[in-house]
């Protein structure tokens, strides 16, 4: 999709052909946009705050998984056991060195990368499906190794408990508080991420997704930047993992799972790969409709006497399996092209061609 | 390691591999014709073993037919997966149809906890639970020879799962459908241009999973009982087709067995890490396989190396 320009709006400098908004208007509109997220807990119902809070954790997870998958096109179904890792790497920090929160909370990113960057091995030789399956392994080995080894730190498949984050005297324990946390992170992520996606980095990952031998013969080193590229996903994670492990004050072995990492690569197709607008619509679109789930569940019990007690749980994998299949076959490259193709039309009217 | 009880686990591990490799199968069947990974092949499995029960037991139809029926349904699915979900895909990138599998696999494992129920059910015994077969060994520990004691069912297991795999190789070497599956999977452009109706053919081979899935199913329900958890277990199979190449039948059995066996052997150590590591012994396995052949065994080299 071209860019489409309203006539008479010329770059008369670089950084103007760079920015990502050039109107003032669009820089008052997302500030004014995150100010009222920021002032939910003052006026939004406590589900609301607590959906948003949520959203904003996976969101980060989601962008990893953008990265790795949309730009550098290298499937993961190991996104979970990152966010795994650098929940106890966190807690582990917080509980037994009495680090603060925010401290511990980079570094338990780099660390859920560099396990990431030891599950990225595996692309040196094998690509596809076979580098699938590989992340399919970390998925059962990760979780496999805290509920099984140094049982006397790690505490086995009991997981840890995480005390609230604190900082300056303010304990964040309540979603209301809590919100202020995911939030800012999401927001430095989000930046990271989109500046990621146009530098040479992002141009790199995606020449190796589009083609990887040429991408080779333009001298990028396809190895490196897919290990840059797995590393950068699991620090996401890591991030993403370590604030729900202090959301929820506690993580295990099984806090994520197998079915997490499916449910987030279908964010990243809801919302749509290698847009860096994607992993937010799509983890807003696909959360929203794992919680209808959830709520439709006791309204349609009573129909299925057989499966009463299931109902709650039967409605989530549906309501998300129906859904990522519409998806694929209707709309397979998500929302953000679909929003792309809006402006197009908004901008052209009335002249749509 | 437990010396006096290595030869029973690496029996049973050997026998449990039966069925794995019946499941490993299953995925062989689809890969070879069309190329797609089938990660729905677990749900599958679960939905063709709840139908199974649920004609046996609430419906009170004769084992024998409630099988029967469950089979062709599960044929029908298998059909209907691949006309409804995976035909739309064709020409698209390996992401979306891997995803296309899992997002079969949740909507299949969401219905079958919404009509079915999530309680764990007893299937009928084909096999006799009791009266178990006992093999007195050569080895001799405390002075007595050890003897390895084998569940009925489990035997039979293993022997239905490895005649079936026979069978389908079978099937594949000496039919013309077979022929026409092989000449499908070998270039799907040469098989149009000498007649092979492609589609016919995927169809096929999706028909075949679903029943080769659901008999694997009914197999593992009768050793273990049936529950949802019955979809994770078809996860230990996909190392097996890897290891043993995912475009060879043959390499199902050995892929099976050796995945069964390194979990048996696994189970016998003295370690208590290492008994644990049981349960993901066939990852463990999966990562060596793809660092060092990722072809697997016997299948052909075309994994695109970088």
């Amino acid at each position: 999709m071209a860019v489409l320009r309203p006539a008479g709006e010329f770059d008369q400098s670089y950084a103007y052909d760079m920015a990502t908004m050039r109107r003032r208007w669009q820089w008052l509109a997302l500030a004014g946009f995150l100010a009222l997220l920021y002032a939910l807990p003052a006026y939004g119902s406590p589900s609301l705050v607590s959906f948003v809070n949520r959203a904003a954790m996976i969101i980060i997870a989601v962008q990893g998984l953008n990265i790795l998958t949309g730009y550098t096109g290298q499937i993961s179904l190991g996104q979970a056991a990152f966010m795994i890792t650098g929940g106890y790497i966190a807690v582990l920090l917080v509980t037994r060195l009495d680090w603060n929160f925010f401290l511990a909370l980079p570094v338990a990113a780099i660390g859920a990368g560099l396990v990431g960057l030891f599950f990225g091995l595996p692309s040196l030789r094998v690509k596809g499906f076979y580098l699938a399956m590989s992340t399919l392994a970390a998925q059962f080995i990760i979780p496999w190794f805290l509920r099984n080894a140094f049982p006397e730190v790690l505490n086995g498949a009991q997981g840890l408990n995480a005390p609230p984050p604190e900082l300056f005297g303010v304990v964040f324990n309540q979603p209301g508080r809590f919100l202020y946390i995911s939030l800012t992170v999401l927001i430095v992520t989000t930046v990271v991420a989109h500046n990621i996606g146009r530098s040479r980095l992002g141009r790199a990952f995606v020449a190796i997704r589009d083609q990887d031998l040429a991408a080779e013969l333009l001298g990028i080193n396809p190895f490196k930047y897919k290990l840059q590229a797995f590393f950068l996903a699991a620090v996401y994670a890591g991030l993403s993992g370590a604030l729900f492990a202090f959301h929820l004050r506690h993580v295990n072995s099984e806090t994520f799972s197998l079915n997490d990492s499916v449910i987030l690569l279908g964010m990243l197709i809801a919302g749509g790969l290698g847009a860096s607008v994607g992993p937010i619509l799509g983890a807003v679109l696909i959360q929203g409709i794992l919680e209808l789930a959830t709520m439709a569940g006791p309204a349609v019990s009573p129909f299925l006497p057989s499966a009463a007690a299931g109902a709650v749980q039967a409605l989530r994998p549906l309501f998300f399996g129906v859904v990522l299949m519409v998806f694929l076959i209707f709309e397979p490259r998500g929302l953000a092209h679909r929003w792309s193709l809006i402006k197009a039309a908004w901008r052209l009217r009335p002249f749509s061609h | 390691m437990n010396w006096q009880l290595l030869p029973q686990f690496a029996v049973t591990g050997l026998l449990a591999g039966g069925p794995i490799a019946l499941m490993a199968l299953g995925l062989v069947l689809i890969f070879k014709s069309s190329y797609i990974f089938n990660f729905a092949q677990g749900q599958m499995m679960l939905i063709g073993t709840l139908v199974t029960w649920w004609l046996a037991v609430p419906m009170e139809l004769p084992l024998w037919l409630a099988i029967i029926l469950a089979l062709l349904l599960s044929a029908l699915l298998g059909l209907a997966i691949e006309r409804l979900a995976l035909r739309p895909l064709t020409g698209q990138p390996l992401l979306t149809i891997i995803l296309m599998t899992l997002a079969v696999g949740q909507t299949l494992q969401g219905l079958a906890l919404l009509l079915f129920g999530g309680a764990q059910r007893n299937f009928p015994q084909i096999f006799s639970a009791a009266d178990p077969y006992r093999i007195v060994t050569p080895f001799i520990h405390n002075e007595r020879n050890i003897t390895i004691i084998l569940k009925q069912n489990l035997v039979w297991s293993f022997v239905v799962a490895i005649l079936l795999v026979v069978l389908i190789a079978l099937f594949f070497q000496f039919t013309r459908t077979g022929l026409a599956m092989r000449a499908a999977s070998e270039d799907h452009e040469l098989a149009q241009g000498i007649g092979l109706r492609i589609s016919r053919i995927f169809g096929i081979s999706w028909a075949m999973a679903g029943v080769v899935a659901t008999i694997g199913g009914i197999l593992l329900a009768t050793a273990s009982g049936l529950d949802l958890s019955l979809s994770i277990v078809v996860l230990a199979a996909f190392p097996a087709a890897l290891l043993g190449g995912l475009d060879s039948i043959p390499g199902v059995i050995v892929g099976g067995l050796l995945i069964g066996l390194t979990q048996g052997v696994a189970s016998a150590s003295s370690v208590q890490i290492v008994r644990s590591a049981a349960e993901i012994m066939p990852y463990v396995v999966l990562l060596i396989v793809l660092l060092i052949r990722p072809e697997g065994l016997f299948g052909r080299k075309r994994v695109e190396r970088i």
